[in-house]
């Protein structure tokens, strides 16, 4: 074990001195600040919904191609029917939801990650700071 | 005998006409030479660890986008859907859908994260708070796996596809196709590592996308860009009729099969945030929201591009007749071309020559890229998790890393080049799936849970991954795609205990499942050091690479 992992003070798998390297206290620290907590739940509150909602959809889909074939076959206009509308429908959401998530993290996650990792980077401002 | 010549005969007689051969060749020779050209260019800036694991990480997102979807768009998703779409219709345009959906588990889960906390591999990430030597074993294992199934099933195509479309119909032709494929992978590789990689990649994409508007585009004109009439024609002379706009022709048929395309379903949409080869372009841009503009480009390029095979397939299906489309490849794989042929004015043409070439150049630079992707994912992982980190124990100097990525390149292309000799003729197509399969029951669940679980321990990242792995190699080597079929890999044995082509639907699950429960039942304390430094770095980009 000792062996396997490499010493705690310095981040990361990797051998490279990073300039300002947090020690991993100050990211325990940091994982615990309710600064983070509003940023992880920024992400997490929409990006596991959003999954799970995508997915099913993308089951949805499925399972009626499988067994709903009637429905699916049902002319809507000319030769184009359900099946083929909802199969296009699948792109169509997709792009949406790339579309909500990159503005979401634009507005919601960017600037809340910025602000931490300026504050890691330079640890003396963290130090003046955090303990205020 | 129909009024014009049957396609297949066409085909041949086009290929076999040498002013056609001549041309054809003439495209794939310039493709050569420019990514040869490209190669030696990138090799020159190819000085340490990081320009050749991750191109030196300036890939700009756009970039990156066109590369990702050059490494995607593979000969099975360009030829294969464009096949199946023209043989079965609209369940062969299922495939797509699950293939670009996936992309999101990419977007919302995997690719910020993964760009803000690993630095070349997979195995960066997941052995991130585990005992290192271990879960790199596991990570590497599962890495080579997942590629080499890959690279196999494109090995074997190109040689079918590129002797077919040169003509080629003795066994020495095809193995020479298959190794000057195999050793112009290497080369790109070896000399032009990521960045070499990325570029070819690129160009690659730029071919794909303008070679399949411009098919798309003819196609549609021909019908004055009335879909509805292009699907009634398609319908009509599949001989299938309304059927073969719905749901079924391929997948309906019996209960066992209608469960296989759900368990097919869920490893394509589960499986493309695990491929390794795909996990490691998020590497060559510089930051998370460089990675997460690559995944936006990547889902509009890919998106446009399925969008275009729908044209593409069902025109084929309108313009040629099923049995000419099955009679030069039983699974339709020559259904672009021909259509190619046909638009252009059929094979005494001098048009439907040239389109020909096009597109047989344009199935050949896809081939390439996406090899050189495969066996640059599969010789990082080598090097740097299994050689570096497991057997130097991360005492291995920069110079020997990259050192053993080379070698590694050279043997892993010599080892699929003679796998894709010997398996030329046998079905490939299983390869394919069961590669995303494996990625989605072994990697996905790993990553996940490394990334969002605090819990997660070494013994549940093992299980994950090697029950994941074995699960699902396992299930299809029971499967009929190995044994008991007409179509099986070998038709003559019956092992075929398990009924489903895809063994997605229990492997994936159980991936999951043993990831969890290895994680309770063990003593082992999760590092909560490690999962903090990893949980605010793969959210902030704190000391990013």
């Amino acid at each position: 074990m000792a062996t396997d992992a490499p010493p705690p003070s310095k981040g990361g798998a990797g051998n490279d001195p990073a300039p300002h390297a947090p020690s991993t206290e100050e990211f325990v620290q940091v994982q615990e600040s309710a600064e983070f907590g509003e940023l992880r739940r920024s992400h997490r509150s929409f990006a596991f919904p959003l999954t799970i909602a995508f997915i099913a959809w993308y089951l949805v889909y499925v399972l009626l191609s499988n067994y709903a074939g009637d429905f699916m076959g049902t002319k809507l206009f000319g030769n184009i029917n359900v099946a083929l509308v909802l199969g296009l429908g699948q792109f169509l959401t997709t792009f949406l939801i790339a579309w909500f998530y990159s503005r979401h993290a634009a507005a919601k996650l960017d600037p809340k990650a910025e602000a931490i990792k300026s504050r890691m980077e330079n640890r003396m401002e963290t130090r003046t700071e955090g303990d205020a | 005998m129909s009024p014009a010549h049957t396609a297949a005969i066409e085909l041949a007689a086009a290929s076999d006409a040498s002013e056609h051969r001549t041309l054809i060749i003439s495209l794939f020779a310039a493709f050569v030479v420019a990514t040869l050209f490209i190669t030696v260019w990138a090799g020159r800036q190819t000085k340490n660890a990081a320009d050749f694991y991750a191109g030196g990480r300036q890939f700009t997102g756009f970039q990156n986008g066109l590369a990702i979807s050059g490494d995607y768009m593979s000969a099975a998703s360009f030829l294969g859907i464009a096949g199946a779409i023209a043989l079965f219709g609209y369940d062969g345009f299922l495939y797509s859908i699950g293939f670009l959906v996936a992309w999101l588990v990419a977007l919302l889960l995997v690719a910020e994260p993964l760009r803000n906390s690993g630095r070349y591999t997979m195995g960066d990430v997941l052995a991130y708070r585990m005992r290192q030597r271990p879960v790199r074993t596991a990570a590497g294992t599962s890495t080579i796996v997942v590629s080499i199934f890959y690279l196999l099933a494109q090995m074997a195509g190109a040689g079918v596809l590129v002797s077919l479309l040169l003509g080629i119909t003795s066994d020495a032709g095809k193995i020479l196709i298959v190794a000057l494929v195999g050793v112009l992978m290497i080369v790109y590789v070896t000399i032009g590592g990521m960045k070499g990689t990325t570029w070819v990649q690129m160009v690659k994409a730029v071919l794909l996308i303008a070679g399949t508007i411009l098919i798309t585009f003819l196609i549609l004109l021909k019908f004055n860009f009335n879909v509805s009439d292009l699907l009634g024609t398609a319908a009509s002379n599949s001989g299938k009729g309304s059927a073969f706009l719905e749901p079924g022709l391929k997948y309906g048929v019996t209960a066992t099969s209608k469960l296989d395309f759900l368990s097919l379903g869920i490893a394509l949409v589960l499986g493309t945030a695990g491929l390794p080869h795909i996990l490691i372009r998020f590497y060559t841009v510089p930051t998370a929201k460089a990675a997460r503009k690559s995944v936006n480009w990547a889902i509009g390029i890919i998106g446009a591009f399925y969008l275009m095979t729908i044209v593409l397939g069902f025109g084929a299906a309108a313009l040629l007749k099923p049995d000419d489309i099955t009679a030069s490849n039983k699974a339709g794989n020559t259904a672009a071309p021909l259509a190619a042929l046909e638009i252009g004015g059929g094979g005494d043409s001098t048009g439907g020559a040239i389109l020909l070439a096009v597109i047989s150049a344009v199935a050949f630079a896809t081939i390439l890229a996406v090899v050189a992707g495969l066996t640059l994912a599969s010789s990082s992982s080598f090097a740097h998790d299994i050689y570096a980190n497991v057997i130097r124990k991360g005492k291995a100097t920069e110079k020997e890393e990259m050192k053993a990525a080379r070698w590694s390149t050279v043997f892993i292309g010599v080892v699929s080049i003679a796998l894709g000799a010997l398996a030329r003729d046998l079905n490939v197509a299983g390869l394919v799936a069961l590669a995303f399969a494996v990625a989605a029951s072994a990697n996905l669940p790993t990553i996940l849970y490394s990334l969002f679980w605090k819990r997660f321990t070494t013994q549940g990242a093992l299980w994950s991954i090697y029950g994941g792995l074995i699960a699902a190699v396992g299930l299809v080597l029971f499967s009929p795609v190995v044994s008991g079929k007409p179509s099986s890999m070998f038709p003559d044995a019956n092992f075929d205990f398990f009924p489903l082509e895809n063994p997605g639907l229990i492997s994936i699950p159980l991936g999951f499942l043993l990831g969890w429960l290895g994680s309770i039942l063990t003593k082992e304390k999760p590092d909560e050091g490690k999962y903090a430094e990893l949980e605010v770095k793969s959210l902030t980009g704190v000391g990013a690479h």
